[in-house]
């Protein structure tokens, strides 16, 4: 394990940021801090980097108790939000800034900054300062600042989450390929359960300054530990009390096994899929089918029709 | 910029009383000051700027505005930074201290000086007996152009370090700098240009300063009195021409100042 974290708690005033965390991260992989804004995942974070302290609990980085080494000595390397980019430094003197710190020989600097800019896209930029760059551009300059010390675990805190969503997209699948290159430990924080679906490895589901679930993307997506996992991790609708995936229920124009007797209220065409909103009982709930289900049922409002819940494919794969 | 047609009357309007009242009150006086200087030549002002009693007055204004400008810069960064970056008890009431030599006439600082350190009181009376005097000499007058000045550098640094907030210090420190580091590489670049500025304001207004040295200096000539004494004491005793000279010679070095406090400052400031 990279990261181990014991019983953290941290106040601030009256609000309990973190209750009685623990959380191991493994080495080398890519994890997400996930969860609603102010459920404490920055909070999280920011206590593994030292940037807080907590007030109680331990942090362990690499098998080292780092809970009472000052921010500056732990080897931790941390992207912000907004950048936090060196104003009045140059982007090559921003990504040297840790090596100049550590004194280390000049033409050892230049290379490993020529190494990074290289890494990041950034060799045509190298003399330009922030503020002639984009977000993205920026957001990549403080990554392989971040980078050039060789931190022992990379910590990110909603590193997209200033940028617009077609680069936020675009540096999500960048990211996965650096880390799939440079393969350090890596944190970070999120509240887009997409973003984190698809970037990490494993997700670490934080609300209300509680750790609610851990496990891969799919584990929390097919396995949620609770109503709230399943509700955050996507879509939910309510079908006989339960909570269920819309694009998990089966619609027929005739009864069959375990089906209920439902109104069609709305159809909304999304492109190639088709939001159908019904209601059983006075009681609203809403699938989600193909373009072809549709037409094959023909789908109108006022019309009658038949829903049930999907067997898992999980157990009927397992089951064969 | 189009501007909305009340604009068109109210903005030349404004412009004129700006106008008038700065001719009035300051290019008018200035101009005389300049004029009546020159007025018989070059020679008595050079003799003026150059008697003895000038240049010591010089040098006295010299040393008290140079400690005082060193104590305010440092003084005042500490304690930008401490309102700006730290939360503790006592905040609000510091925050209103820093502007109290603002409100308080320095007559009345002079006098408060005087109560504290004069010869009559004990703790005047102790440091005398290790042979420091504070009042009618120059520890005195600089503590009291100190605390006249003590909002400039504050005032000027504390908006751009909450600005810029605390975001590149932090980074700097997850980068493996220590505080004097990220103070020296991250932190003072970043408020250089609002620094100088405050360092620009506290140089003119100890140079120009008059009332709480007045009081401080026991304006013992040939001692110690500055430039703004000298011009006072030269003024009543009817040497017009030495106390024009060294007026003008404080007004240029003001404006020279502010000119240089305004090519340094930072351009949110001057919009």
């Amino acid at each position: 394990m990279s990261i181990i974290v014991r019983d953290v708690s941290k106040n601030f005033g009256d609000f309990a940021a973190l209750t009685d965390v623990s959380i191991e991260i493994p080495t080398g992989g890519l994890t997400a801090l996930l969860g609603p804004s102010g459920g404490g995942k920055s909070t999280l974070l920011r206590v593994i980097a030292g940037l807080e302290k907590p007030d109680t609990g331990s942090v362990e980085i690499e098998g080292r108790d780092a809970t009472s080494v000052p921010v500056q000595d732990r080897g931790v390397g941390f992207v912000f939000q907004h950048y936090a980019a060196f104003k009045h430094l140059t982007v090559r003197r921003n990504i040297a800034f840790g090596l100049e710190i550590r004194k280390r020989p000049k033409a050892e600097i230049a290379k490993r900054v020529d190494e990074l800019l290289e890494l990041v896209h950034l060799e045509q930029f190298a003399h330009r300062y922030p503020a002639q760059l984009s977000g993205g551009q920026r957001q990549r300059m403080a990554l392989a600042r971040a980078l050039a010390v060789e931190p022992a675990v990379l910590l990110l805190d909603e590193p997209f989450g200033a940028l617009d969503a077609q680069v936020r997209k675009e540096l999500r699948a960048w990211l996965r390929r650096l880390h799939d290159k440079v393969h350090v430990t890596t944190v970070f924080v999120t509240h887009d359960q997409e973003e984190a679906m698809e970037v990490a490895d494993s997700i670490v589901l934080m609300a209300g300054g509680e750790v609610r679930q851990v496990g891969s993307p799919d584990q929390l997506y097919d396995e949620p530990a609770n109503d709230f996992v399943m509700s955050f991790l996507g879509p939910v609708t309510k079908l006989s009390g339960g909570l269920v995936r819309p694009h998990d229920l089966e619609l027929f124009s005739e009864p069959r096994p375990d089906t209920i007797p439902t109104t069609v209220i709305r159809v909304t065409r999304l492109g190639f899929e088709v939001r159908v909103d019904l209601k059983v009982d006075g009681d609203e709930l809403w699938a989600q089918v193909t373009r072809g289900t549709s037409e094959q049922l023909g789908l109108v409002e006022g019309q009658t029709l038949h829903v049930r819940r999907a067997a898992p494919v999980r157990a009927a794969v397992a089951a064969v | 910029m189009a501007s909305p047609s009340p604009g068109v009357l109210v903005r030349p309007a404004l412009r004129g009383v700006a106008l008038i009242y700065l001719t009035f009150l300051l290019i008018i006086p200035v101009v005389l000051i300049a004029f009546r200087t020159f007025e018989n030549g070059l020679a008595p002002v050079i003799d003026g700027i150059t008697s003895p009693a000038a240049i010591h007055a010089f040098q006295i204004t010299a040393v008290v505005t140079f400690w005082s400008v060193l104590a305010n810069t440092i003084f005042g960064v500490t304690t930008a930074i401490l309102l700006v970056r730290h939360v503790f008890r006592g905040k609000r009431v510091l925050n209103a201290l820093i502007d109290l030599p603002i409100a308080v006439s320095p007559v009345i600082v002079g006098l408060s000086l005087i109560l504290v350190y004069g010869r009559t009181t004990g703790v005047g009376q102790a440091l005398a007996g290790i042979g420091i005097n504070i009042i009618f000499s120059i520890p005195g007058m600089v503590m009291a152009t100190i605390f006249v000045c003590i909002p400039l550098v504050v005032r000027a640094v504390a908006p751009v370090l909450e600005e810029i907030g605390d975001d590149q210090e932090q980074a700097a420190a997850t980068l493996g700098a220590g505080p004097v580091q990220t103070f020296l590489r991250i932190t003072l670049p970043s408020i250089r240009g609002a620094l100088a500025y405050g360092v620009v304001l506290a140089l003119a207004r100890s140079l120009g300063e008059y009332g709480a040295v007045a009081v401080v200096s026991g304006r013992l000539v040939g001692r110690t009195q500055t430039v703004t004494l000298l011009v006072q004491e030269r003024y009543l005793n009817f040497d017009q021409e030495t106390a024009y000279a060294c007026a003008l010679m404080l007004v240029v070095t003001a404006v020279i100042a502010l000119i240089i406090s305004r090519w340094l400052a930072p351009k949110e400031i001057m919009k």
